[in-house]
């Protein structure tokens, strides 16, 4: 049994305690937003927050969430879709395929959570998440973009 | 059989693998009537055409038989739909009508197939058609309710006006009367500079559901009382499963069963179902297996090189290319160039692993899946089911990415053979990224030896390009083979003229004295279509054997091209543009690569510039690259796949190879098959020359000149040419 505060809800489960924060977001609670791409936290597509730190769900035990944490998926990044970050794609139309974008922009936001004004070089280093459609350079100017949006706010 | 099907209907291959009787000829021998499509549309009278559907309050639903997979085909058909239409864009949307429906309806929709950069250029005809069709019905139906004569009305934003009275109404108000009416039997068509919605660079219609995760995926479906299956197949390819032992595991959470999986294909696995997909795989993993391994256990990579080794320099040879005498020029050479080159087997790898849901019953069997070719789908649920294809049906998903897997139904025949086993419950099948990277259809590997002649005065007086290697054709479409000859090994390096479907990859040069040709080497590694296909490796050993042979010759790489492509005035044009933005020849201190091609239907170039530092390390800092695909239905989607196609292309040429030990991929996840990321990737800047008159493709030519410009701009920083790749297994300072 697991209790998580998950996009402002508290919800209970009851799930083995090493089955990973991914699997009980997808499966126990329904929420398919966040996606499976590898399982090993090698891409980045299962990126959430646990207090607004990006976290890559798919490796990560349930039981390692305390339910003082808050958890925050692609589908609670935003009431409307109006996150800064979602804006800046939507100006760029920044996904192919998608699949991976829920991660790429959850990983984003956690970025300028942290860093307000990332420079090329930050987002070298703090966004590692595999896209094979290849949106990498929408993705680099879609954070430059959320940022000044953010500012500007 | 004709070679004429290789691009026009992959379907055909694909239904050809479990049915060699060829039997499903679809469309043609099928029962109509009773289908999904009375259940789905009981609204047939908002249907204008099989393309348009219009409600009454005006929004206007354009139906898409190709599939999406991220290159953006779902808009470009929309907006030439919306194009003839003259409707009001903002109140478009889409849907895939289910390949169901368009066996009932007599293929309306025509082709579902999704691949070889056909979505658009194999589509735009008819789908303007159907467009311009549905205004005219539209604005007959106006007329009629005034009394007026048709070709005294407009159409403009989905408003229909008469110009003399001044009336006007909504499409949405005269669509129910434009759905009675018979269509037009001629439609003329508009000519694409007076486009206002097609030709720009509108936004995606299915961007918003991307931004917000509500966007269902096939590995998102959730159907009621639904149960999750994970699957291993035979670890190498041609073994069978022989036993496993489910007491082991069925008293693990949430297991409610274990089914053998053995499909028409050849799969021969197991599966484990449960109520959730981490429970099955984690049921799976704990489940003893024994396999036979089969024939192919001791496939590793040296055998694979010995073979492709085997055919450089072989008699047995088939000929794609020639032109003049080569063996006179070589024997009268001043000088002879001469390297060989090889490319590696690779994996599709798109993000999204394979998956489908299957819901099977003794009269009914639906899929829901990312499939490249719903059709295709449609007959594997049909064998696999063994129910009459008139029983079932596929509803396709937007693809967590394609580029050419998702072309071919094994994980269908799979998802329906566990489905079976539990009649009635809405099964859906996940693979891991394990299987998905054991289970591929690779990229063929193949190698070249290229030998050219020059003269005292560095002319290029002979050409011979020896591919050794696998053919896609033989494994997958053995039918299509010529006298055994696999005429797509040739794409872009192909002579013009010797077939249709090839001269869309035709070889950008003229050379007086040429040949190419192949020496057929086929190891037990299942290829397959992967974006771009043939034309990668083609492009790799031509463009960087052209530098080779420049530097030998002591020309400009980019005039030494140039004097072949006095006629390609487009390819040549396209050369140009990229040399010219890049600062080709500059004294800048740059090292900078290009390479050229002609596929897909498009002329497409490129120009790199790189950094080697002085341990290895290698940066691609700016890309400059160019496309003519003679029409642009939307720029800032050509651009996409322009710079998506560089990640594609130079995540291949930089990390990926599939390796085999004892038969088995070595490589089972991203960690062992990397992948670009966003510190990998150079600046890109794209030209869209579009120089009217045809429609080229888009999503996989620029594929092909990703890796050999950045292998020559290695060259150009380190006198090191890479003429085995990946390039991460060589050390570029040594």
């Amino acid at each position: 049994m697991a209790k998580l505060n998950i996009n402002g809800e508290v919800r209970e489960v009851d799930v083995e305690g090493d089955t990973p924060l991914l699997w009980v977001i997808r499966e126990q609670l329904g929420m398919t937003g966040t996606k499976y791409a590898c399982g090993i936290a090698q891409c980045g597509a299962c990126t959430v927050h646990i207090d607004g730190q990006a976290v890559r769900s798919c490796v990560y035990p349930v039981s390692s969430v305390t339910p003082s944490q808050k958890i925050t998926t692609i589908e609670g990044l935003s009431e409307t879709g109006d996150h800064p970050v979602q804006q800046a794609w939507a100006e760029l139309d920044t996904p192919q395929c998608g699949y991976c974008q829920p991660g790429m922009i959850m990983a984003s936001a956690a970025l300028l959570n942290d860093n307000p004004n990332p420079s090329d070089a930050d987002i070298d280093t703090q966004i590692t998440n595999i896209c094979r459609c290849g949106t990498f350079q929408r993705v680099r100017a879609g954070i430059h973009r959320a940022a000044d949006i953010k500012k500007n706010s | 059989m004709s070679m004429n099907d290789i691009n026009v209907s992959r379907r055909k291959f694909v239904i050809g693998m479990g049915a060699t009787s060829a039997g499903l000829t679809l469309g043609l021998s099928l029962p109509m009537g009773q289908t999904a499509f009375a259940n789905h549309h009981e609204a047939a009278t908002k249907e204008i055409n099989a393309w348009v559907v219009i409600d009454p309050d005006d929004t206007v639903t354009i139906r898409v038989a190709r599939s999406e997979m991220g290159q953006g085909t779902l808009t470009g058909l929309a907006q030439l739909v919306a194009e003839e239409l003259e409707c009001d864009w903002d109140k478009v949307t889409w849907e895939f009508p289910t390949p169901g429906e368009n066996l009932a309806r007599e293929r309306v929709w025509k082709d579902y197939s999704t691949g070889g950069s056909q979505g658009l250029r194999g589509s735009q005809q008819y789908v303007r058609e159907g467009g311009a069709t549905a205004r005219m019905m539209l604005i007959q139906a106006a007329a009629n309710k005034w009394g007026v004569p048709a070709d005294e009305c407009t159409a403009a934003k989905s408003v229909i006006t008469h110009k003399g009275s001044g009336k006007s109404t909504t499409f949405g108000k005269v669509a129910a009367a434009a759905a009675k009416l018979t269509p037009p039997e001629s439609v003329t068509l508009k000519d694409p500079s007076t486009w206002t919605v097609a030709g720009k660079s509108l936004k995606r219609l299915d961007t918003d559901d991307k931004l917000t995760g509500k966007l269902v995926y096939g590995a998102d479906i959730q159907l009621p009382g639904m149960l999750l299956a994970s699957i291993k197949d035979c670890p190498v390819l041609g073994g069978k499963l022989v036993s496993y032992d489910e007491s082991a595991i069925k008293d693990m959470p949430g297991v409610k069963g274990v089914v053998e999986v053995k499909t028409q294909l050849g799969n021969n696995g197991v599966a484990v179902v449960a109520d959730t997909w981490w429970r099955a795989n984690q049921a799976l993993e704990a489940l003893p297996i024994k396999w036979d391994l089969g024939p192919n256990v001791a496939l590793n990579d040296a055998g694979v090189t010995e073979l492709l080794e085997s055919g450089l320099d072989a008699d047995d040879a088939f000929t794609g290319n020639w032109n003049g005498d080569v063996k006179t020029a070589f024997a009268s050479a001043d000088r002879m160039v001469e390297a060989v080159y090889k490319c590696p087997s690779q994996n599709h790898a798109p993000m999204e692993p394979m998956n489908a849901t299957a819901v099977y019953s003794s009269d009914r069997c639906e899929v829901w899946c990312p499939t490249q070719n719903g059709e295709s789908a449609l007959a594997a649920v049909a064998e696999a089911s063994g129910l009459s294809i008139d029983k079932c049906d596929v509803h396709k998903t937007i693809l967590g990415g394609g580029f050419g897997r998702r072309g071919m139904p094994d994980y269908v025949h799979q998802v329906v053979a566990i489905a079976k086993a539990f009649p009635g419950t809405p099964i859906k099948m996940q693979w891991s990224r394990e299987e998905d990277q054991r289970h591929g259809f690779f990229h063929p590997t193949t190698m070249a030896k290229m030998r050219g002649s020059l003269d005292k005065d560095g002319n290029l007086t002979g050409l011979h390009m020896r591919i050794s290697g696998q053919s896609i054709l033989a494994a997958l479409m053995p039918g299509l083979l010529q006298n055994g000859a696999d005429f797509a090994t040739f794409q872009g390096v192909v002579k013009k003229g010797i077939h249709p479907a090839l001269d869309q990859h035709a070889m950008s040069y003229d050379f007086d004295n040429l040949v190419v040709d192949h020496a057929m080497r086929n190891p037990p590694i299942r290829p397959g279509f992967w974006r771009g296909v043939n034309v990668n490796q083609n492009a790799i050993y031509l463009e960087s054997f052209m530098d080779e042979l420049a530097e030998a010759a002591g020309r400009d790489a980019l005039e030494f091209r140039l004097a072949h492509m006095k006629n390609n005035p487009r390819g040549a044009a396209v050369l140009k543009t990229v040399a010219e933005k890049s600062g080709w020849g500059n004294d800048d201190g740059k090292s900078r690569g290009l390479a050229a091609l002609y596929a897909f239907g498009s002329y497409v170039a490129a120009c790199a510039d790189v950094t080697v530092d002085d341990r290895g390390k290698l940066k691609i800092d700016r890309i400059v690259a160019a496309t003519d695909c003679g029409t642009a239905v939307n720029p800032q989607q050509i651009e996409a796949q322009v710079e998506g196609s560089f990640v594609y292309g130079l995540s291949a040429a930089l990390y990926s190879e599939i390796t085999f030990n004892e038969g088995v991929v070595v490589e089972q996840n991203f960690h062992t098959y990397p992948s670009m990321r966003i510190v990998d990737m150079p600046k890109v800047e794209t030209t869209v020359m579009p120089s009217g008159g045809f429609f080229g493709g888009v999503g996989e030519p620029t594929i092909g000149v990703a890796a050999p410009a950045v292998l020559n701009a290695i060259y150009a920083a380190t006198g090191k040419r890479v003429r085995s790749l990946p390039i991460k297994d060589q050390n570029l300072r040594a």
